[in-house]
């Protein structure tokens, strides 16, 4: 048969030599390869990353565990418009909206916010769509978290406990709006007399 | 021999099964160091600086293992069978002359733990033994994968044992003794250019560390261990550290293979120029002669563990870049290769000796 390619090759079944039947020259070959990697293993840099003592650095577009961004004066920005639930390709996101109350204006910045938001990490696939469609950049995928592995579902289903900027203003994410020195100082003032 | 040399030589006798025991437990460590580095791996690296300290986490892990008990398993046997392998290992380093006598005054230490005038038969008889244990605790398993490892691992030891013994006639011919001490003076003469017996015996040296690495069950010829076929080999049904004794088994076995072999091929506890570099102490610098043999064994005895530590080097190094053999390939180069090679290294050495190329 005409070959399509014209890359096969023919082999020859040739009866081993003696060198080849002996073993030992093949042995040694293999012993040096071997011993190559031995020492590259002692003195060059080594591949591998020591996980606990070094972690191996996130790429910065990574998309990894949402955050519910909270704005200058520490107040909620997301106003439960429901556009990521939307977007959401996986349908992860649900929400539950509510009216702001009279006396809550420092806790949320907008008349309407979300009583509850929920994510569930199961069904998320990390595309980043919420955040593109968020127009109150409320909405985050963090480049430096990711969702941990967890013993039971319900717990994957992340809530607003779990979701929403921590108020200490110290403790912030990577991404999104940071405060300046002077505004964390307001918020935390604020923070202790609320 | 006088009541203070004796309390010596049992001290020695001591010091010889701990540094045994040492040497197998660090091999482990070294094993897995090894492997790691030929790997392009780190290795342990937790317990302890360097992971020093993983034997000993090691033998915990085993130690506070479930002790278990196959049903149907006969339970003497089951116990006999590791200790058996552990007894037999132990007691072939007892013969190994790790170096020349010391001098202390009137009593003269022989660093070896028994002297006696057939240590190589009596090392052969231990290792033969050996093959009980292994036996003996696949058949007490009452497990059909442990006997047919057993079975594998018995007819592989006795097949190249006779190997190696034709290999060593070689070497007896030449020394004309079995005692060890003597086969390890008899590399070095002081006074003249002296090969050791690797010079004169390449062949047969090729044949024993074969047939040494197919003893010790390590890798070109690990058959009695094999997951695919056997799922553990001999020792499926062992736990804790009946287990652990017989892996720490083969690390004695490893170390005294490597021992025998640097004994009867690369001289023992000789060193290159060990005469010279004595008269050089007495002459140039004023020890005295009693010293400075002291010096020269005490120097022969880091040599000769320099040697058996690169032969375990190597054992570790072939079983982390070799492929294992299928049994009926290693049965063939055992019986229709290195028997008749052993037999035409025998019927070689007996030309030369009678033409006097070699002595």
């Amino acid at each position: 048969m005409e070959s399509l390619s014209k890359r096969a090759k023919v082999l020859e079944k040739k009866p081993m030599t003696l060198a080849e039947r002996a073993y030992l020259p093949a042995i040694f070959q293999g012993l040096t390869i071997t011993m190559r990697h031995f020492f590259r293993a002692a003195t060059k840099k080594q591949v591998t990353v020591r996980y606990p003592d070094e972690t191996r650095p996130f790429s910065p577009v990574f998309r990894g565990l949402h955050v519910l961004k909270r704005d200058e004066q520490g107040r909620e920005r997301c106003t439960a418009c429901g556009l990521c639930a939307v977007a959401c390709p996986a349908e992860a996101i649900t929400m539950v909206a509510g009216e702001r109350k009279k006396g809550e204006e420092n806790l949320y910045r907008e008349e309407k916010y979300a009583v509850s938001y929920e994510i569930n990490m199961l069904r998320c696939i990390f595309c980043g769509l919420c955040e593109e469609a968020c127009p109150k950049a409320a909405v985050y995928l963090q480049a430096d978290k990711m969702a941990p592995p967890r013993f039971e579902r319900d717990e994957f289903i992340y809530g607003k406990d779990r979701l929403v900027e921590p108020v200490t203003p110290d403790n912030r994410s990577k991404r999104g709006i940071q405060l300046t020195p002077e505004q964390a100082e307001k918020l935390r003032t604020q923070l202790q007399t609320a | 021999m006088t009541l203070p040399a004796l309390g010596w030589q049992g001290l020695v006798v001591l010091v010889v099964f701990g540094v045994s025991l040492l040497i197998a437990t660090y091999s482990t460590y070294a094993e897995r160091v090894i492997a790691a580095f030929l790997q392009d791996r780190v290795g342990p690296d937790r317990a302890g600086p360097f992971g020093l300290l993983q034997p000993l986490a090691d033998a915990v892990k085993l130690f506070t293992k479930e002790e278990f008990f196959p049903a149907g398993a006969n339970r003497a046997l089951f116990v006999f069978g590791p200790c058996l392998a552990m007894v037999t290992a132990l007691m072939s380093s007892a013969v190994i002359p790790f170096g020349n006598v010391l001098q202390f005054g009137e009593t003269a230490i022989h660093l070896q733990g028994i002297e006696i005038n057939v240590g190589m038969l009596y090392v052969f008889g231990m290792v033969s033994l050996g093959v009980y244990g292994i036996m003996i605790g696949g058949w007490a398993s009452n497990n059909k994968f442990s006997l047919l490892g057993a079975i594998r691992a018995a007819s592989q030891n006795i097949s190249y044992e006779i190997a190696m013994g034709l290999a060593l006639i070689a070497v007896l011919m030449m020394s004309g003794t079995l005692s060890l001490r003597e086969i390890t003076l008899q590399q070095s003469v002081a006074g003249e250019w002296h090969f050791w017996n690797i010079a004169k015996q390449p062949l047969g040296f090729v044949i024993f560390i074969v047939c040494a690495f197919a003893e010790t069950n390590r890798t070109p010829f690990d058959l009695p261990e094999c997951e695919t076929e056997l799922i553990g080999g001999y020792h499926t049904e062992y736990s804790s550290m009946k287990m652990g004794l017989y892996l720490f088994a083969e690390y004695i076995n490893v170390f005294v293979a490597s021992a025998v072999m640097s004994v009867l091929y690369f001289g023992g506890f000789n060193f290159p120029f060990q005469y010279e570099l004595r008269d050089w102490l007495v002459s140039s610098q004023g020890l005295e002669l009693v010293t400075a043999s002291n010096i020269i064994t005490i120097l022969g005895l880091v040599g000769l563990f320099a040697k058996i530590f690169g032969f375990i080097f190597f054992f570790m190094w072939v079983r982390w870049t070799l492929p294992r053999f299928r049994y009926d390939q290693l049965m063939r180069l055992g019986w229709t290769i290195l028997i008749p090679l052993a037999i035409f290294n025998i019927m070689l050495t007996g030309g030369l000796i009678t033409f006097g190329v070699i002595k």
